[in-house]
C-alpha cells in the first residue's frame, strides 16, 4: 500500500473523487434548469395550472440538486489552490482569470436569482418570475460554457506560450476559443440536458405505471420525450466530433480509447476494436474481438484513415496514459448509452406516432416505460465515463504536452491528503444516500395540485404591480 | 508599462478587499445565525432562523467563491501558496460548509429536522472556525522560498494570536448575526437576540482589544509598520472610532431600535477590514510577498479588470434586489419552496 504515502497518487484520488461527485449534480441544474423554463413558459402561455404545477413539483428536486451542486463545487475549486499549487502557479494568467469568470458571471447569477426562482412565487409578478427562472438557467449553463473552456484548454493549450513554466496569454480569443472548446461545451451541453430529459421521463413514467397523476405526469413525460427527439440523435453526432477531435489532437488518449498498441498506416483500412482485453505489461490486448475495416468509417466515414492513427508503443510508458483499460471500457459504455437512449427514444416516438401514448392508453406500454425507468440513471453513467475518458485519458499531462501531473502537485505531507480523502469519502458517502433517499421521497409524496396559483388568488400578491394581473388574464378555471 | 505593473496588482488588491468584506459581512450573519442557532431554546425558532437565510445564504456564500477564483486569477502564486500551506484550516472550513449547505436542503425534507439543524448550526460553527485559523495563519506570515513556494511545517498557522483572531471572529460573526436577527424578526425572538448582541458586542470587543496589543508584541513586522510616521495616526484613529462605534451599537441597542445596529455592526466590520488592509498591504504573504511579486501578468489583470470588475455594478444591482424582494419580518412560514 505504497500510494498511501504517495502525495500525488492521493491527491489525483481526492481530485477525481470529489469530481466525480461533483459531477453528477450540475447535470440536473443545468438540464432541468432549461425544462423549468420551457414549462413555466407553456404555463404563462396557455394559463394552465398543470404546467405551473410541473415548475414547482420538478423545482423541489431542483433546489436538492443545487445545494449538494454547491457544497461540493466548492471544495473543487479550492483544490486547486491547495492540492495543485504548482498548477494554480503555472496556469493563473489563463485558467485563473476563467474560474474568477465562472464565479462572477454564472455562480452569481444563479445564486442570487435562485431564491426568487423557488421562494418568490408570491413576491413577484410572473414577468419577473420567469425572468427569474431563465437567469437561473442561464447562469447553470453558462458555467458548462466556461468551465469546458477551462477544461478544453487543459486540453488544447493555446493563445500563448510557456516562459519558464508560467503559461503568458498574447491572444485572449484564441485560448478561450481553443481548438476543444466548441465541440466539447456542445457535447456537455447535451450530456445534461439528455440526461436530465431522461431523468424527467424515467420518473414521469414511474408515476404513469403506478397510476397516480398519469394525466399530469404524460405532460411531463411528452416533453421530455419531444425534446429527447432532438438531442438524443444530435448527441450522437457531437460525441463523433468529439472522437474526431481527439483523433487529430491527442494521439495518446486516442489509442488508449482504442486499445491500440500497434500505429494504424495512412491511407488503408483499420480495424475496430469491440470489446478487448488491454495488457499494459505485455503492451498488446490478450484478447479482443474486431470488426474489420470499420475504424476509418467510424471516424472519418470513408474506408481508408486520412491521418495514420499511432499505436500507444509509440509512445515511452511514461509518456502515455496508464489505465488503458478503464479508458477503453469507459469510452465504450458511453457510447452504448448514447445509442440506447436513441433507441428508447425512437421506439417511443413510433408509438407516440401510432397514437399509443393517449393519456388513456399511455398505461398499457408497460415495458416501455419500463424502459425508461431503467434509462433515468444512465446518463449519469454516461457522463461520468466521458469524463473519465477525458480525465484519464489526458494522462499523464494534466495540460497536455506542457505540464505533466506529478509536477502539478502541491508539496504536502501525504497524510493530510489521506486524512482529507477520507473525509471526502465519508462525507460524500453520507452525501449521495441522503440525496437518494430525501430524492424519493419528494417523489413518493408527488405534486402539491393545491398550491394557490400566482396572480389569481383573491388578495394580491406582495410586492406586485396590480395593474399586471387584469382578470381577463385569468385561466378559465379560476373563473368558476 | 510601469505603472501599470504597480497600478493594476492595487487595483485587484482593492478588488479582492472589496469581495472580502462582502463575504465576511453578509455570509457573516449566515454563520453566525448559524452559530446562535445551536443555543436556540425550541424547534420552531430554530427553523425561524432557518427560514430567515433561506433564500441569501447561497448568494451570500458565492462572493467566498468569487473571492477565490479571482485570487486565483489575480494573484495566482498568492493563490497556491496560500492555500496550500492552510491546508488544513482550508479543509475545515470546506468540511463545515458542505455541511452547513445541505443542511438547508435535506432538513426541509426530513422528519429528524434536529439532525439537520445541529448539521447547520455545528456546519456554521465549524466554517468560522477554519476561517478564523485560516486568517490568523496568514497574519501570523507564511515561509515561502525565494520563488514564493511554501516552505512551512502544515501546522505552522496554529499558535496564539491565530487562535485568539478565531475566538474574536466567532464573536463578530455572532454580533452580526444576532443583530440581523433583531432586523428580521419580532416578538420574543428578537427579545432574545437583543441580548445576544449585547453580550456579543462586549466579547468583540475584548477580542479586538486583546488582538490590538496582541500583534505588535507578537509580530515584528506589524510593529514597525504600525509606529511609522504617517500610518501611525491612522492607527491610533482606529481603536478611538471603534469604541465609539461600540458605544453607539450598546447605546441603540438599548433603545431598541431595529436596524441600526446592523449597520453600525457593519460600520465596525469596515474600520476592522481598514485596519488589517493597512497592516498587511502592499503584502499579501505580510512581510514576505508583494502583491506585485504575486501579480498575474498585466495582460491577465486587464482582461479580468474588463470582464470581472465591470461586473462588479451588476452583481451588487441584482443582490440588492433580492434583499429588496424579500424585505420584512421573517415568521415562522414554510421553507421548501411552497
Ligand atoms: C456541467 C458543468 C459543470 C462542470 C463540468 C463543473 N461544474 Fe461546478 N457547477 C456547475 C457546473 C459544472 C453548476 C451547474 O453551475 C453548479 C452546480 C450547482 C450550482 O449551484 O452550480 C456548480 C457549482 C460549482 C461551485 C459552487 C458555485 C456556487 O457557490 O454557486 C463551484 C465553486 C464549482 N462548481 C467549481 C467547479 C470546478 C472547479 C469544476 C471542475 C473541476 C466544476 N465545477 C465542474
Ligand atoms: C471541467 C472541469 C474540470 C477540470 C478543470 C478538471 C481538471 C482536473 C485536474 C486539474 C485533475 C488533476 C490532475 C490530473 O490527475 O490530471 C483532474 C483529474 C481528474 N478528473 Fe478532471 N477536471 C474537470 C472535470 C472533471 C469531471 C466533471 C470529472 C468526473 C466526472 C473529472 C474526472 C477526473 C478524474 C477521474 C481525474 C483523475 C485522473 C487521474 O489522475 O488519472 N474531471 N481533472
Ligand atoms: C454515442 C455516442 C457518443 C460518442 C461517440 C461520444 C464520444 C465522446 C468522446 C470521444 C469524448 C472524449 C472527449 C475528450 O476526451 O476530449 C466524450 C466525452 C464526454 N462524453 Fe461522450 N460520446 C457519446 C455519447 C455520450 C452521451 C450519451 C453522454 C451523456 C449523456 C456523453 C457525455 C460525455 C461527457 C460528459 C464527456 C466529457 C466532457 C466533454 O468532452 O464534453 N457522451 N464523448
Amino acid at each position: 500500500m505504497h500510494f498511501l504515502s504517495d502525495t500525488v497518487v492521493l491527491s489525483r484520488m481526492q481530485f477525481a473523487l470529489t469530481a466525480i461527485f461533483h459531477m453528477i449534480w450540475p447535470v440536473l441544474t443545468t438540464g432541468l434548469g432549461i425544462y423549468l423554463v420551457l414549462v413555466e413558459a407553456l404555463w404563462l402561455k396557455t394559463r394552465n395550472p398543470d404546467y405551473y404545477y410541473q415548475a414547482r413539483f420538478w423545482s423541489k428536486l431542483y433546489l436538492l440538486n443545487f445545494g449538494i451542486g454547491v457544497a461540493s463545487g466548492i471544495p473543487m475549486e479550492f483544490q486547486f489552490g491547495t492540492n495543485w499549487a504548482p498548477f494554480s502557479e503555472a496556469v493563473g494568467n489563463f485558467f485563473g482569470s476563467i474560474i474568477g469568470f465562472e464565479a462572477s458571471w454564472s455562480f452569481m447569477l444563479e445564486a442570487a436569482f435562485l431564491g426568487i426562482m423557488v421562494f418568490g412565487w408570491e413576491r413577484v409578478n410572473p414577468t419577473i418570475h420567469i425572468v427569474a427562472t431563465i437567469l437561473v438557467a442561464f447562469g447553470a449553463n453558462l458555467s458548462t460554457f466556461w468551465i469546458l473552456t477551462a477544461n478544453s484548454w487543459m486540453q488544447t493549450p493555446a493563445g500563448g506560450q510557456f516562459n519558464d513554466g508560467i503559461f503568458v496569454v498574447n491572444d485572449y480569443f484564441q485560448a478561450i476559443f481553443n481548438p476543444f472548446m466548441a465541440v466539447s461545451v456542445a457535447h456537455m451541453f447535451l450530456a445534461t440536458l439528455e440526461t436530465s430529459l431522461f431523468v424527467i421521463g424515467g420518473i414521469s413514467a414511474w408515476y404513469i405505471i403506478n397510476q397516480r397523476h398519469p394525466a399530469f405526469f404524460s405532460k411531463a413525460f411528452k416533453v421530455a420525450l419531444a425534446t429527447a427527439i432532438a438531442v438524443a440523435p444530435l448527441q450522437i453526432y457531437v460525441g463523433h466530433l468529439s472522437g474526431e477531435q481527439v483523433y487529430h489532437r491527442q494521439p495518446t488518449k486516442m489509442a488508449a480509447m482504442e486499445a491500440l498498441w500497434e500505429t494504424q498506416p495512412a491511407g488503408a483500412p483499420a480495424d475496430w476494436s469491440l470489446v478487448a482485453l488491454p495488457n499494459t505489461q505485455a503492451e498488446k490486448n490478450d484478447w479482443e474481438i474486431k470488426v474489420p475495416n470499420a475504424l476509418g468509417l467510424i471516424l472519418e466515414f470513408k474506408l481508408n484513415l486520412s491521418e495514420s492513427v499511432q499505436g500507444l508503443k509509440e509512445y515511452a510508458p511514461s509518456d502515455r496514459p496508464g489505465m488503458v483499460g478503464l479508458i477503453y471500457y469507459s469510452f465504450r459504455t458511453m457510447i452504448a448509452i448514447g445509442f440506447f437512449l436513441a433507441g428508447l427514444m425512437l421506439l417511443t416516438t413510433l408509438q407516440w406516432l401510432r397514437g399509443k401514448l393517449s393519456p388513456e392508453t399511455i398505461a398499457s406500454q408497460r415495458w416501455l416505460l419500463r424502459g425508461w425507468i431503467f434509462s433515468a440513471p444512465l446518463g449519469y453513467i454516461a457522463v461520468e465515463s466521458g469524463w473519465i475518458v477525458r480525465c484519464v485519458g489526458r494522462q499523464p499531462w494534466v495540460v497536455y504536452g506542457q505540464i505533466r501531473t506529478a509536477d502539478a502537485v502541491s508539496n504536502l505531507p501525504p497524510g493530510n491528503v489521506l486524512t482529507t480523502l477520507i473525509g471526502f469519502a465519508t462525507t460524500y458517502t453520507v452525501l449521495f444516500i441522503g440525496a437518494l433517499y430525501f430524492g424519493s421521497r419528494i417523489i413518493r409524496r408527488g405534486p402539491r395540485l393545491d398550491l394557490p396559483i400566482p396572480g389569481i388568488e383573491d388578495k394580491p400578491a406582495v410586492n406586485t404591480e396590480p395593474g399586471k394581473f387584469t382578470p381577463d388574464e385569468r385561466p378559465v378555471e379560476a373563473q368558476q | 508599462m510601469d505603472t501599470l505593473t504597480y497600478f493594476l496588482p492595487q487595483v485587484w488588491f482593492g478588488i479582492l478587499a472589496l469581495f472580502l468584506f462582502l463575504y465576511v459581512m453578509l455570509d457573516g450573519f449566515d454563520l453566525g445565525v448559524g452559530i446562535l442557532s445551536l443555543t436556540s431554546s425550541s424547534e420552531e425558532r430554530r427553523g425561524i432562523l432557518m427560514t430567515s437565510l433561506s433564500n441569501v445564504w447561497d448568494a451570500n456564500e458565492t462572493w467566498l467563491v468569487l473571492m477565490g477564483g479571482s485570487l486565483f486569477g489575480a494573484f495566482p502564486l498568492a493563490y497556491g501558496t496560500i492555500l496550500s500551506a492552510l491546508y488544513i484550516p482550508i479543509f475545515i472550513m470546506l468540511f463545515g460548509i458542505i455541511f452547513r449547505a445541505v443542511a438547508f436542503e435535506f432538513r426541509e425534507q426530513s422528519n429528524r429536522k434536529f439532525f439537520w439543524n445541529t448539521a447547520f448550526g455545528a456546519g456554521s460553527f465549524v466554517v468560522a472556525t477554519g476561517q478564523g485559523l485560516a486568517l490568523g495563519g496568514v497574519l501570523a506570515g507564511i515561509p515561502v522560498d525565494s520563488a514564493g513556494h511554501f516552505t512551512g511545517s502544515t501546522w505552522g498557522w496554529l499558535n496564539l494570536p491565530s487562535v485568539l483572531v478565531t475566538l474574536t471572529l466567532i464573536q463578530g460573526y455572532v454580533l452580526i448575526g444576532s443583530t440581523y436577527l433583531v432586523w428580521k424578526t419580532e416578538g420574543e425572538l428578537q427579545q432574545t437576540h437583543y441580548r445576544t448582541a449585547k453580550l456579543a458586542a462586549i466579547t468583540t470587543l475584548t477580542g479586538a482589544i486583546l488582538i490590538t496589543i496582541a500583534t505588535p508584541i507578537f509580530y515584528e513586522y506589524a510593529r514597525t509598520r504600525l509606529f511609522q510616521a504617517p500610518q501611525v495616526y491612522i492607527f491610533a484613529a482606529i481603536p478611538v472610532l471603534g469604541i465609539l462605534l461600540i458605544t453607539l451599537l450598546l447605546r441603540s441597542l438599548n433603545r431598541k431600535e431595529e436596524r441600526w445596529p446592523f449597520i453600525l455592526t457593519i460600520l465596525l466590520f469596515l474600520l476592522t477590514f481598514v485596519g488589517l488592509a493597512l497592516v498587511v498591504f502592499p503584502y499579501i504573504i505580510p512581510t514576505k510577498i508583494t502583491i506585485y511579486q504575486a501579480a498575474a501578468d498585466p495582460s491577465a489583470l486587464v482582461f479580468m479588470l474588463i470582464f470581472v470588475g465591470g461586473l462588479i455594478p451588476v452583481m451588487l444591482f441584482y443582490n440588492l434586489y433580492q434583499y429588496i424582494v424579500f424585505r420584512g419580518k421573517v415568521t415562522s412560514g414554510p421553507y421548501g419552496g411552497e
